[in-house]
């Protein structure tokens, strides 16, 4: 079944990797994976999007009209994709920098402090991967050991890092199960 | 195993594996991973990169390590492609092999960075003087990228001209999983009409240019010329074809636009419309015998690419002969598949309008 996801958030928050990190999870599990990024005139602090789609048949077009799960990290992205979520859909907001949320009642809606979160686990630069561990927990297509070879796998050159890294996808991960 | 790939990094890796060891060009907005992969990882494998102060540097350094038989390539993509042009003529004259990569962006002049389909007519009409043909692939996935890069540089070799190959910003951006091949060595010295230094022997002479110039063999030019492009024309044709066998109305599109047009087949099919598509793969030789097929039973055709008015379409009615010939340029967006499902409905419904 084809899954379709919109990452989205200032540029300099991880964004785009987080969008690869679920496409290298989908890629390394043998499913069928297009990850493509927004690119325009964009700078660091501007907005940064981009979207993944998983399906276990051929996709043809790697251009998204429904969202299935948006995971936003600012306010501009939350008011730019949040149209376009299908009914039913999910969407996953960084509630250290989103403080106005507007209504989703058709939505599933999740919550994640990520900002407080890395400040707590002392990985700053851990937000994009907290905000993936949140879709770990909601988004079923893959075990959360599935997840996590996906994430080890695209950082094979910096296991340095792997620790800190499960520690805020964890931490976000519970966000949703620890409810 | 497969491997996730951004396109632009699978080509270029793929370049190296096919025994590409000359890289010279210079960076823009699409097609800029070509150089950083390559900038990275050819020197490590035995290549040389260099960045040129121009695009005319990078073509012309090219020619140069052609000569000498060397697997070479450079990239581009639009104002810097057309400062290319230039070269690839030369490249033809001197019959040398070499691999030219345009990630194709939007727009007229500077246009703008965003993908596009804008450069049909300068790849496969001849952007440079004098007439020339060249085999141009298009691919329309990351697979794609890594799969006629390869076939470029044979091709490039087995018929000694360059090959474009015309990619695009949404595939150079996107990642897909990819296989990769075996990597091959290319032995440099393997031709007898390479330039192997003073002492070496040159079988065919040591001149680098078409036989007009110095040897002013005018009468075998002309014949010699027919000669090398109808065979290419003849023996070059890719296409891949999608529900033609009952198609009554035919989409044709190419690289990124022939995604989407292959789920407007699958929309129309669900609602019983007999579409279907012929994705050309060389735009040059742009596949006639497909349509020499096709011909005989389609309806009507529609010609989808990403551009304002339209550039394939021409071909589409040269070689549709007398069918009738829609055309859907989706211009600075990509072409949406409801759309195009419309465009479908309303040419059984006749309720669209020819082009040609």
């Amino acid at each position: 079944m084809l899954n379709q996801f919109i990452f989205a958030g200032f540029g300099g928050q991880g964004i785009l990797t987080a969008g690869l990190l679920l496409a290298n999870t989908a890629s390394v599990h043998g499913k069928e994976v297009i990850w493509m990024p927004s690119y325009g005139s964009e700078m660091r602090g501007g907005t940064a999007n981009c979207s993944v789609k998983i399906d276990d048949e051929m996709i043809s077009s790697p251009f998204i009209k429904k969202i299935d799960y948006l995971i936003v990290m600012n306010k501009p992205s939350l008011d730019k994709f949040l149209p376009q979520v299908r009914e039913g859909g999910t969407v996953i907001l960084n509630s250290s920098i989103i403080t106005e949320v507007p209504e989703m009642p058709k939505l599933q809606k999740i919550a994640v402090p990520a900002g407080e979160i890395c400040e707590k686990l002392k990985n700053e630069r851990g937000a994009n991967i907290c905000m993936l561990g949140a879709l770990a927990g909601c988004c079923e297509l893959f075990t959360r050991e599935e997840y996590e070879t996906g994430i080890k796998d695209y950082f094979s050159a910096k296991p340095q890092f792997h620790e800190g890294n499960m520690a805020v996808f964890e931490a976000g991960y519970q966000c949703v199960k620890g409810e | 195993m497969k491997k996730l790939m951004k396109g632009n990094n699978a080509l270029a890796e793929a370049a190296i594996l096919a025994g590409c060891r000359f890289f010279a060009g210079y960076p823009i907005t699409p097609q800029t991973e070509i150089l950083e992969y390559l900038a990275k990882h050819l020197p490590k494998r035995g290549g040389h990169f260099v960045q040129t102060e121009s695009e005319l540097a990078g073509i012309n350094m090219v020619m140069g390590a052609a000569a000498t038989g060397f697997r070479a390539m450079t990239s581009s993509a639009g104002p810097g492609f057309s400062l290319k042009q230039e070269g690839i003529s030369y490249l033809c004259s001197m019959e040398l092999p070499a691999v030219i990569v345009d990630v194709m962006r939007y727009g007229i002049g500077l246009g703008n960075i965003v993908l596009g389909q804008g450069d049909y007519f300068q790849a496969v009409k001849g952007g440079g003087h004098g007439g020339y043909k060249v085999p141009v692939y298009a691919p329309s996935s990351v697979q794609e990228n890594v799969d006629y890069i390869t076939m470029a540089f044979d091709t490039a070799e087995a018929y000694r001209t360059p090959v474009i190959l015309l990619s695009d910003g949404a595939i150079g951006q996107m990642a897909e999983s990819v296989e990769l091949p075996e990597a091959k060595e290319h032995d440099p010295d393997k031709y007898d009409w390479t330039l192997k230094g003073r002492d070496a022997a040159h079988p065919t002479g040591r001149k680098m240019t078409d036989r007009i110039y110095y040897d002013f063999a005018y009468s075998e030019y002309d014949p010699h010329i027919r000669e090398r492009y109808s065979k290419m024309e003849e023996e070059l044709q890719m296409w891949e074809e999608i529900e033609l066998a009952d198609a009554e109305v035919v989409l044709v599109s190419y690289g990124i636009s022939s995604r989407v047009c292959k789920e407007a087949v699958k929309l129309a099919r669900k609602k019983g419309w007999k579409a279907g598509m012929i994705r050309p793969i060389t735009l040059w030789p742009f596949p006639r015998k497909a349509f020499e097929k096709t011909n005989k039973m389609a309806k009507a055709y529609l010609s989808v690419e990403m551009n304002a008015c339209g550039q394939m379409v021409e071909d589409v009615a040269l070689y549709g002969r007398s069918v009738p010939v829609y055309s859907y340029p989706s211009g600075r967006v990509i072409a949406d598949p409801e759309v195009i499902l419309q465009k479908i409905e309303g040419i059984f419904q006749g309720t669209e309008k020819e082009v040609f």
